[in-house]
């Protein structure tokens, strides 16, 4: 990454400004929970209290800060949408690449599973592997001897899982590239100079696609952190007394009732999550932008 | 050869998903007491869950392939078909209804913007879609909720039977790709505006609206017709959460409780559907594709 391209980058109005809003909401995450008064799931006196000076965002039910169950809830989604997009960008970029540059027979076979993959239904299938896998993890792990790490089961689960299952943009997109450069003079060169096949997709065609694997990187983690908040929605995902936004969310749903509604519970979390999904989404149409003239719309 | 692969992949997404819910510890009888050993084996007689996992996905494929979904393990004695029979009518009106508004506001409102381009109200509708596509359903119904059932009371709070319970959730699952839709077509509407036979129709003295809405939105249409696959999936997954928060008898919250559940028979059934109803859209769309757009044929 050279200057020109940072400064490019920053000029764009929509890369900096989500830019700023990601950085404030990954510090609030990691400082507010340390810096609030109140844990996350210490119980207060003070049940349902509409925002105020004590508590910014209200309490819940059981007299929980609002606002620090939201700043918690952050943490683990930040995080899960990061592992996530991480572990779909390795599966993605090995598989693509690998069919790209292998060609022929293999890469129609492998594309063409990508394409069954596709016509499924996925978050169907996710509901389905998380909750049996949960089950699986949990036993493999009190069978390795770690009976207290089997509550975080699921928790392993959605960091890894949820990647895995989201490969599939990815892989067609880079192979797509691979493809392309794989006939350019200077993979022949490489050839020529009796390098091995891995040396050569590793080392000379993958740099030159981390631009796009950037673009894609990083709107795969508003698409995790949506799925993961999903799951927890469904209470399928992180468990209490740990709150990602979903759960939150959720919690504030059924909270709303006629007689009184405590909309805190709800706009707190909401417009957390809200927030950062909008300034990743700005942040990945704006790096498409700059680092793919062609994508330009 | 794309329909002879169809019932193929629904055998496989049938054997995937029994092999999933068998794979795990424990299974749909487990209870918090233990149930005696006797009592175990004729429950799993019943339910066809006896003898080797193998045989039993073969007898379940057997049965799945001449139509038959076997008995929920836990809504007794009442047969998957129908309880499918039953939601699925109900997950199709809503999901349809989604569909609808997501296609048809979605390509006016990317028209108007294309029409107004790079003049208010063309900017004012890009921020309402960028924010739209970043608010998800699950945020949106309970914030749709809030506000028209309890604040202002204009709509029912859930619950299903009538047409004014349907508007709520239609909206919540429909807004995002709305949103999504109005981008999508406001790009390719400038793309095709700037065309030499949309200067030709002009010039003819065709009206304005004529052009955006036939001329041009007839081939401006290509890119949303290829989304109307994906389209269709979100709005599938996306029914799940939508029912449940507004209390909707579809198909989703059964899904949701059959895995919880382990209702083998139950889950399996219902992917199953979601499966079908998916594959048979894209087909659907592939050919739309090919009959609206004459340069591309199918292999």
């Amino acid at each position: 990454m050279d200057r020109a391209f940072l400064r490019r980058c920053l000029a764009n109005r929509r890369i900096s400004v989500s830019l700023a809003i990601l950085a404030l909401v990954s510090v609030a995450a990691i400082l507010g929970p340390w810096l609030s008064p109140y844990s996350h799931d210490g119980l207060g006196p003070l049940r349902f209290a509409p925002p105020g000076a004590a508590h910014w965002g209200g309490t819940d039910l059981l007299g929980r800060d609002v606002l620090t169950r939201a700043l918690m809830g952050a943490r683990i989604s930040l995080m899960v949408g990061l592992s996530g997009a991480l572990v779909s960008l390795a599966i993605g970029v090995t598989y693509g690449a690998v069919s790209g540059y292998a060609g022929g027979k293999t890469d129609a076979l492998m594309m063409r599973l990508v394409d069954v993959l596709y016509s499924i239904p996925r978050l169907v299938f996710v509901i389905v592997l998380i909750s049996v896998l949960d089950l699986r993890v949990r036993a493999a792990l009190v069978g390795l001897g770690h009976p207290e790490w089997a509550p975080q089961a699921k928790f392993i689960l959605l960091f890894i899982g949820l990647g895995a299952v989201q490969w599939l943009s990815m892989a067609r997109i880079v192979r797509g590239q691979v493809l392309s450069l794989k006939e350019r003079q200077f993979v022949l060169a490489a050839r020529a100079l009796g390098q091995s096949h891995a040396a050569i997709l590793f080392r000379h065609i993958l740099p030159n696609l981390v631009g796009i694997v950037i673009v894609y990187l990083t709107l795969t983690i508003p698409v995790v952190i949506l799925e993961e908040s999903l799951l927890s929605f469904l209470g399928l995902g992180v468990q209490p007394p740990m709150a990602s936004w979903g759960t939150l969310i959720a919690q504030g749903a059924q909270t709303i009732n006629p007689i009184k509604s405590y909309w805190w519970l709800l706009v707190v979390p909401a417009s957390a999550m809200a927030m950062t999904l909008m300034s990743l989404n700005f942040l990945g149409d704006g790096l498409r932008d700059v680092l793919d003239p062609r994508a330009r719309r | 050869m794309r329909l002879a692969g169809a019932p193929l992949l629904l055998l496989a997404v049938a054997s995937l998903t029994f092999l999933l819910m068998r794979a795990a510890p424990g299974g749909p009888f487990d209870r918090e007491k233990q149930i005696p050993e006797q009592i175990l084996r004729e429950l799993e007689k019943k339910y066809k869950l006896d003898g080797p996992v193998h045989e039993q996905m073969g007898r379940y494929l057997w049965d799945v392939a001449r139509g038959d979904l076997r008995l929920s393990t836990q809504y007794r004695n009442r047969t998957v078909n129908e309880l499918i029979g039953q939601t699925l009518p109900v997950s199709m009106a809503l999901g349809a209804t989604a569909f609808a508004i997501a296609i048809v506001a979605g390509s006016v409102l990317g028209i108007c913007a294309a029409a107004a381009h790079n003049r208010p109200p063309d900017y004012a509708l890009m921020v309402l879609a960028l924010v739209g596509v970043s608010l998800p359903s699950f945020i949106l119904g309970p914030l749709l909720m809030l506000v028209f059932s309890f604040w202002l009371g204009w709509f029912p709070v859930g619950g299903w039977g009538e047409l004014r319970q349907l508007w709520l959730p239609a909206l919540a699952l429909s807004l995002p790709y709305v949103a999504y839709i109005t981008r999508l077509v406001r790009v390719s509407m400038l793309e095709v505006l700037g065309e030499d036979y949309v200067r030709t129709a002009r010039a003819k003295g065709v009206s304005e609206a004529r052009v955006l809405f036939v001329h041009a939105f007839r081939n401006a249409a290509l890119p949303l017709v290829s989304y109307s696959g994906p389209l269709a999936a979100f709005i599938l997954t996306g029914s799940l959460v939508v029912e449940t928060i507004f209390n909707i008898p579809g198909m989703g919250p059964f899904f949701v409780n059959s895995v919880l559940n382990r209702d083998v028979f139950l889950t399996g059934g219902v992917t199953l559907v979601y499966s079908a109803l998916l594959i048979a859209f894209n087909l659907t769309v592939d050919v739309a594709y090919v009959w609206l757009d004459r340069r591309i044929r199918l292999d």
